[in-house]
């Protein structure tokens, strides 16, 4: 291949998997607002289109069109560096995820990854402990009580879950043998999915999952009703909207992401045997990967509109007092399973 | 003791066992709660283009009637002020003049008569009070304004228009229907056909 094909073809794939989640993102804030009407009895947006399809749209505008206010007493810089950091965060953990295996056309062997770094999980923890800094960072510039308190909360929680959440994935990555998220994908042909090796290790990191996302049951950063929407009080128009944004893009990365560590990213059991040419084979990877994404997207939202929301002491007790050790249980265990298999 | 509905349940402070404390089970539950819900017909009326039924005995916008030669009705005797508990109505009361005999029913009329929806109740006390069957609620809703001033209707917005006139027959009792027959009382049919 030559360089300037790579780099087209690099340009193509980032471009396409950032309008991707952007979509993806758009139309998550449809579906939530469908799926809570539906599972309140009542149907939701339904004027904007039809269906109300267009409504994300018409959401759009309406954020472009409010008046954009800087709080007199806020710091400007990092009033405004806060949603960018929140925003660029979460739209660059995409690049590791294997959206499919590759694709063969002329000679040239196309990877659906946009880049396939040896340390895939660790870059996605740490852009996502970065994405606290957007949510600290705006909190504290904003000069507000509320706002503080929601950047406290969303501090103090993230930095809780990470530990849990690293202490899973250590037990995966014992059973997988590699930190790159192709291998990993690739590894799980057939139905040898990780969550059958890992369903503890499975369990803690979804519920980690939903407290790195600010998702009920652990959305205390934001708590519309107590904090009147936490760290982000003071912002209006798009920089809120980025705020927003950031997260369905946080929820959208997260479900690839498990779907990819614990459900066998693009592979589908019975695929390899109906003997199709590879080129169909990963397109229709990608529809899997895609389809196991929505479920777990409509699973974060069926899970927002079910359970209530913890008590802050109560999540601070789950996270430290039951999840770590819980996790580092599981690692043992999964240390001790190897060993004797190893013998 | 004995309960008055079975849906109230004695709080127990017990233990909880190992299993509740886990919360799976209760979370799985609720969440099967919600999925149930998920697929459950929804009870939305889609506003503008569907319509709950009003109840027969529904009381909105009031209307002032005409008699059958297209004259009003009212005589300005003051009985639905009176019996306004709201104090929503006021009138002023004029004398006919020769040859406006097609236009008001009685000798006296009321020039002007008011009411200030935003007083109003709509308990429907000035009708039953009227003793020309002249004022009705009917099954109308008051539309919506910016200005406080807009919501005090007059005549213009009060009396039965010639052509089209307004169904107050859901109103009427059976006994009134009845009382109506009587051919002594024969005046006192309502409009439903009107020569404009």
């Amino acid at each position: 291949m030559s360089i300037t094909l790579f780099i087209i073809y690099k340009a193509v794939l980032v471009v396409i998997v950032f309008l991707i989640s952007l979509l993806i993102a758009m139309y998550s804030t449809y579906a939530e607002r469908k799926v809570a009407a539906f599972m309140q009895d009542r149907i939701g947006p339904n004027r904007a289109g039809p269906f109300g399809l267009l409504q994300p749209l018409a959401d759009g505008v309406k954020m472009f069109m409010k008046e954009e206010i800087l709080p007199a007493v806020s710091n400007k810089f990092l009033f405004i560096l806060g949603p960018s950091i929140a925003m660029f965060t979460s739209c660059i953990t995409g690049a590791v995820i294997p959206w499919g295996t590759s694709l063969h056309i002329a000679g040239n062997d196309f990877s659906l990854q946009v880049t396939d770094i040896n340390i895939g999980i660790l870059y996605v923890m740490a852009v996502t402990s970065i994405g606290v800094y957007g949510i600290m960072i705006g909190g504290w510039a904003s000069n507000n009580k509320y706002s503080l308190l929601g950047a406290l909360r969303a501090s103090s929680q993230m930095i809780s879950y990470e530990v849990a959440m690293g202490l899973a994935i250590i037990a995966l990555v014992m059973t997988t043998g590699t930190l790159s998220l192709r291998d990993i994908a690739a590894q799980q042909t057939g139905w040898h999915w990780n969550i059958f090796y890992q369903p503890l290790g499975f369990l803690i990191f979804l519920i980690c999952a939903f407290a790195e996302t600010n998702r009920t049951p652990f959305d205390l950063p934001e708590s519309d009703s107590e904090l009147i929407g936490g760290y982000h009080t003071e912002y209006s128009s798009m920089k809120l909207g980025f705020y927003l944004f950031a997260e369905y893009i946080n929820m959208f990365i997260s479900s690839a992401i498990i779907s990819t560590l614990y459900f066998g990213g693009y592979n589908m059991p019975f695929i390899g045997r109906l003997g199709l040419s590879p080129n169909i084979e990963a397109v229709l990877g990608i529809v899997f990967l895609f389809a196991k994404i929505f479920f777990f997207i409509f699973f974060f939202m069926w899970v927002r509109w079910t359970l209530p929301r913890f008590r802050f002491d109560q999540l601070m007790n789950l996270g430290w007092k039951i999840l770590i050790p819980l996790s580092i249980f599981n690692v043992a265990i999964t240390g001790f399973v190897i060993l004797m298999l190893h013998k | 003791m004995q309960t008055l509905t079975t849906r109230s349940k004695v709080a127990v402070n017990k233990k909880m066992t190992f299993i509740e404390r886990l919360y799976i089970p209760a979370i799985m539950g609720g969440m099967r709660i919600t999925l149930n819900h998920f697929f459950k017909k929804k009870v939305t009326i889609s506003y503008p283009e569907q319509k709950r039924e009003f109840a027969p005995v529904f009381r909105g916008q009031h209307v002032l009637k005409r008699d059958v030669n297209g004259a009003e009705r009212c005589t300005a005797c003051g009985l639905c002020a009176v019996a306004c508990p709201a104090e929503a109505i006021t009138m002023t009361a004029a004398e006919r003049k020769p040859g406006e005999e097609n236009l008001y029913r009685e000798e006296k009329y009321a020039s002007v008569y008011e009411i200030n929806m935003l007083r109003c109740i709509f308990c429907g006390l000035c009708e039953e009070a009227c003793p020309k069957e002249a004022i009705f609620l009917t099954d109308r809703i008051v539309d919506t304004d910016y200005v406080r001033q807009n919501f005090i209707y007059g005549k213009d917005k009060l009396v039965d228009p010639i052509k089209n006139p307004i169904d107050v027959s859901k109103r009427e009792t059976e006994e009134t229907r009845e009382f109506k027959k009587n051919p002594k009382y024969a005046h006192n049919q309502l409009n439903k056909s009107l020569k404009a």
